[in-house]
C-alpha cells in the first residue's frame, strides 16, 4: 500500500498516542511492583521508581507469614468455589424458562419483569442490611453468597443467547420424550458454551473483587474475605500492619512495601484468569448493543 | 394428539415454575424485602421495634432531608462527577476505538487492548491502594515526576479542589479501555464498500471518518449514553453488571477534608445509615435517589428501544 507523507505522520502519531496510553496503564503497576521487591530504606529514600533497588523478597515473606492474610485468602477462595457454581446454576435454571415465548410458557413475561425490576429499582442500603441481619446472616459465610446469588444481568445475557438456539433441536428432543432439564443441560448449555464461559469468568472476577458485603456484613475481621481485609489495611491510611512481634522484618520491610506486596498477591488470581477473560470479554462488553 | 400436547405443555410449565423457584425466593428475600423495608422512610425506625412496631411520622423524614444544609451540595458533587464520567466514558473510548481501528489487525493492536482493558477487572480496593501510593504528595511517584519538572506537590486526594477531578480521571483510567470494545465492535461491522464508494467520490481520510465512520458509530454512542443515564445519581459513568456506581471508588479514596466536594449521595447514605444509625433519614435519601434513578433509567431504556430497537428483555 502506498502511503502519502501525511498518512505516514498520522500513523506514527497514532501509534505514539496509543503507546503513551499503554504506558500510563503499566507504569503505576510497575512502580508498585518495584516497591514491593525493594528494601524499605531504599523506598523511604525515594530511590525506587520502576526497578527494584536492593532486591528482596522479605515483604512477600512478611505478608505470607501473617495468619490474617491466609485466612482472608482462604475465605475468598471458598467464596469463589461456592459462589460461582451457585450463580451459574441459578443463571441456567432461570434463563431457560425465560427464553421461552409467551405461547410456550404463559407466565414468562411476569417472571421477566419480576427479575428486571430489581435491576432498575432497589430498596437501598439500610433496609438491605437490616433484612440480612434479621436473617441472622451477619458473620455467616452465606451472607457472602446468598444476597448475590441471582445475577440478573447475567441471566438476561444467557436468556438472549438461548433465544438464538434453533427451535428444531428442541422439538426433536421433545418428540424423543426429553424433559426441560434434559433439554437445558444436553442441548442448550452445550450450544452456548462461549456465553457460559464468559459468565463463569465474570462471576469469578466479581466474587473475587467484591469487598463491600464482606466489610459491612462481617463484624469479626476473622471472617473477612481478602478484598475486605485489604480494604481495612491498604486503604485505611492510619492502620499499620506491623507490630512489635515483627521485629525481624523492621530493617527491610515497611508498611509501604508490605502493602504493595499484598496488593500483588491479591491481584495474582485476576492476572491468571485474564488471558481467558480476554478471549471472551467482547461478548460481555457488547451485549445487545451491536447488531450482527 | 392435541390433548396430549396440552398435557405436555402443562407438565413443562410446571417444571419451568420449579426451575425458577429458588431464584424467585432469593430475589423476594434480598431484593423485594428491602423494597418493602422502604416503609422505614416514613417511620422513626428503631431496630428494636422493627418494621412493624416503629412509629409512623408521615413525610417528616423527607421534610428533614430537604432542609439539610449540605444535601444540595452533595447532589451537586454527585452530578458534577457523574456528568464528567459519563461524557468522558463516551468520548475517550470512541477516540481509542477510532485509533485502534486505524492500526488494523496487528499484534500491536492486540497488545494495546490487552494492556488498557486490564484495570477494568481490578477492584477499587486494589486500585485505591495503588492510587493512594502513587498520588501521595510526599512519596508518590506522580508527585516525584512533577517535582522533577519543577511543579509543587499536588494533594490529589487531600485537596478539595482536586478531589472530584482525581475521581473522574482515575475512573476514566480504569474504564476507557474496556469501554472502547463496544465501539470497536461497531467499527469492524461497517461495510468496507462504503469506504470504497467514499474514496471513489474523492473523500480523504478525514472526510471518510466524518461521513462514514461517525454516522455508523452514532447509534452506539447514543445508546450507551441513554443506558448510562440511570447512573447519574450514583457518580458512576459506565454501564456495568451491578449498575455502575462511584461509591466503591469514592468510599475508598475520600477523607473528611474533602467531604465538601467529594461526598456523594451514596457515601452520605452510608455514613448516616450504617455509621450514625440514622436509619430512617438514610433510607429516605436512598428512596428519593432510587425513584429518580428509576425514572431516568426507564426513560433511557424507552428511548433506546424506540429509537435504536435495543431490547434487553
Amino acid at each position: 500500500m502506498h502511503l502519502s507523507k501525511q498518512q505516514k505522520i498520522f500513523r506514527i502519531f497514532n501509534c505514539v498516542i496509543l503507546s503513551i496510553l499503554c504506558l500510563s496503564c503499566i507504569l503505576p503497576f510497575l512502580n508498585l511492583l518495584a516497591i514491593s521487591f525493594s528494601s524499605s530504606p531504599q523506598v523511604a529514600a525515594g530511590n525506587v521508581s520502576f526497578w527494584p533497588e536492593d532486591f528482596t523478597l522479605k515483604s512477600y515473606k512478611f505478608v505470607l507469614s501473617k495468619s490474617e492474610f491466609y485466612r482472608a485468602f482462604f475465605i475468598s477462595v471458598m467464596k469463589v468455589l461456592v459462589g460461582v457454581p451457585v450463580n451459574m446454576i441459578i443463571t441456567l435454571l432461570v434463563a431457560y424458562p425465560l427464553s421461552k415465548t409467551k405461547a410456550e410458557f404463559r407466565s414468562r413475561n411476569f417472571y421477566m419483569w419480576f427479575f428486571v425490576i430489581t435491576m432498575v429499582f432497589s430498596g437501598g442500603l439500610v433496609p438491605w442490611y437490616i433484612i440480612i441481619s434479621k436473617l441472622h446472616l451477619i458473620d455467616s459465610f452465606w451472607a457472602l453468597i446468598l444476597p448475590v446469588a441471582v445475577p440478573v444481568y447475567n441471566i438476561v445475557m444467557l436468556t438472549n443467547a438461548f433465544k438464538d438456539v434453533p427451535k428444531g433441536l428442541e422439538e426433536a428432543a421433545l418428540i424423543d420424550g426429553a424433559g426441560p432439564l434434559t433439554i437445558l443441560f444436553r442441548i442448550y448449555a452445550p450450544l452456548c458454551k462461549a456465553m457460559l464461559a464468559t459468565l463463569v469468568l465474570f462471576s469469578i472476577v466479581s466474587h473475587w473483587n467484591s469487598w463491600f458485603e464482606g466489610l459491612i456484613l462481617m463484624n469479626r475481621p476473622d471472617n473477612y474475605p481478602l478484598q475486605s481485609y485489604l480494604q481495612t489495611v491498604v486503604v485505611n491510611r492510619d492502620v499499620t500492619l506491623m507490630s512489635n512481634s515483627d521485629l525481624q522484618y523492621f530493617n527491610v520491610v515497611s508498611d509501604r512495601t508490605s502493602k504493595a506486596a499484598q496488593m500483588f498477591v491479591a491481584t495474582l488470581p485476576v492476572i491468571i484468569v485474564y488471558p481467558f477473560l480476554q478471549k471472551y470479554f467482547t461478548t460481555g462488553a457488547t451485549v445487545g448493543a451491536v447488531k450482527e | 394428539m392435541r390433548k396430549e400436547n396440552r398435557n405436555l405443555k402443562q407438565a413443562n410449565s410446571r417444571t419451568y415454575h420449579l426451575m425458577l423457584l429458588p431464584a424467585v425466593i432469593l430475589v423476594i428475600i434480598f431484593n423485594y424485602g428491602p423494597m418493602a423495608g422502604l416503609v422505614m422512610a416514613f417511620q422513626d425506625f428503631s431496630p428494636r421495634k422493627g418494621f412493624l412496631g416503629s412509629d409512623f411520622v408521615g413525610l417528616e423524614n423527607f421534610r428533614y432531608i430537604f432542609s439539610l444544609p449540605n444535601l444540595w451540595q452533595v447532589v451537586g458533587n454527585t452530578l458534577l462527577i457523574s456528568v464528567f464520567k459519563i461524557l468522558g466514558n463516551i468520548v475517550f473510548p470512541v477516540l481509542i476505538a477510532l485509533m485502534l481501528n486505524e492500526v488494523g489487525r496487528s499484534g500491536f493492536r492486540k497488545s494495546v487492548q490487552t494492556i488498557i482493558n486490564f484495570p477494568h477487572f481490578l477492584s477499587w480496593v486494589i486500585l485505591s491502594g495503588l492510587f493512594i501510593d502513587i498520588l501521595s504528595p510526599s512519596e508518590g511517584i506522580v508527585n516525584k515526576a512533577l517535582g522533577a519538572l519543577g511543579i509543587d506537590p499536588v494533594y490529589f486526594l487531600g485537596d478539595k479542589a482536586w478531589f472530584p477531578y482525581t475521581m473522574i480521571i482515575t475512573d476514566l483510567w480504569k474504564e476507557v479501555g474496556y469501554g472502547s470494545i463496544v465501539y470497536l465492535a461497531t467499527l469492524t461491522a461497517i461495510d468496507p464498500t462504503l469506504y470504497e464508494a467514499a474514496q471513489i467520490d474523492g473523500a480523504g481520510r478525514i472526510r471518510q471518518t466524518l461521513s462514514v465512520t461517525m454516522p455508523a458509530l452514532m447509534p452506539t454512542i447514543l445508546l450507551m449514553f441513554m443506558l448510562s443515564l440511570g447512573s447519574i445519581l450514583n457518580a458512576g459513568g459506565t454501564l456495568s453488571a451491578s449498575g455502575s456506581s462511584g461509591f466503591e471508588q469514592i468510599y475508598n479514596l475520600y477523607s473528611p477534608q474533602v467531604y465538601e466536594t467529594g461526598d456523594i449521595l451514596e457515601t452520605l447514605v452510608f455514613r448516616l445509615g450504617l455509621e450514625n444509625g440514622q436509619y430512617s433519614i438514610a433510607t429516605a435519601i436512598g428512596m428519593v435517589k432510587s425513584i429518580i434513578a428509576m425514572a431516568l433509567m426507564s426513560f433511557g431504556y424507552w428511548v433506546a428501544k424506540k429509537r435504536f430497537n435495543y431490547q434487553i428483555l
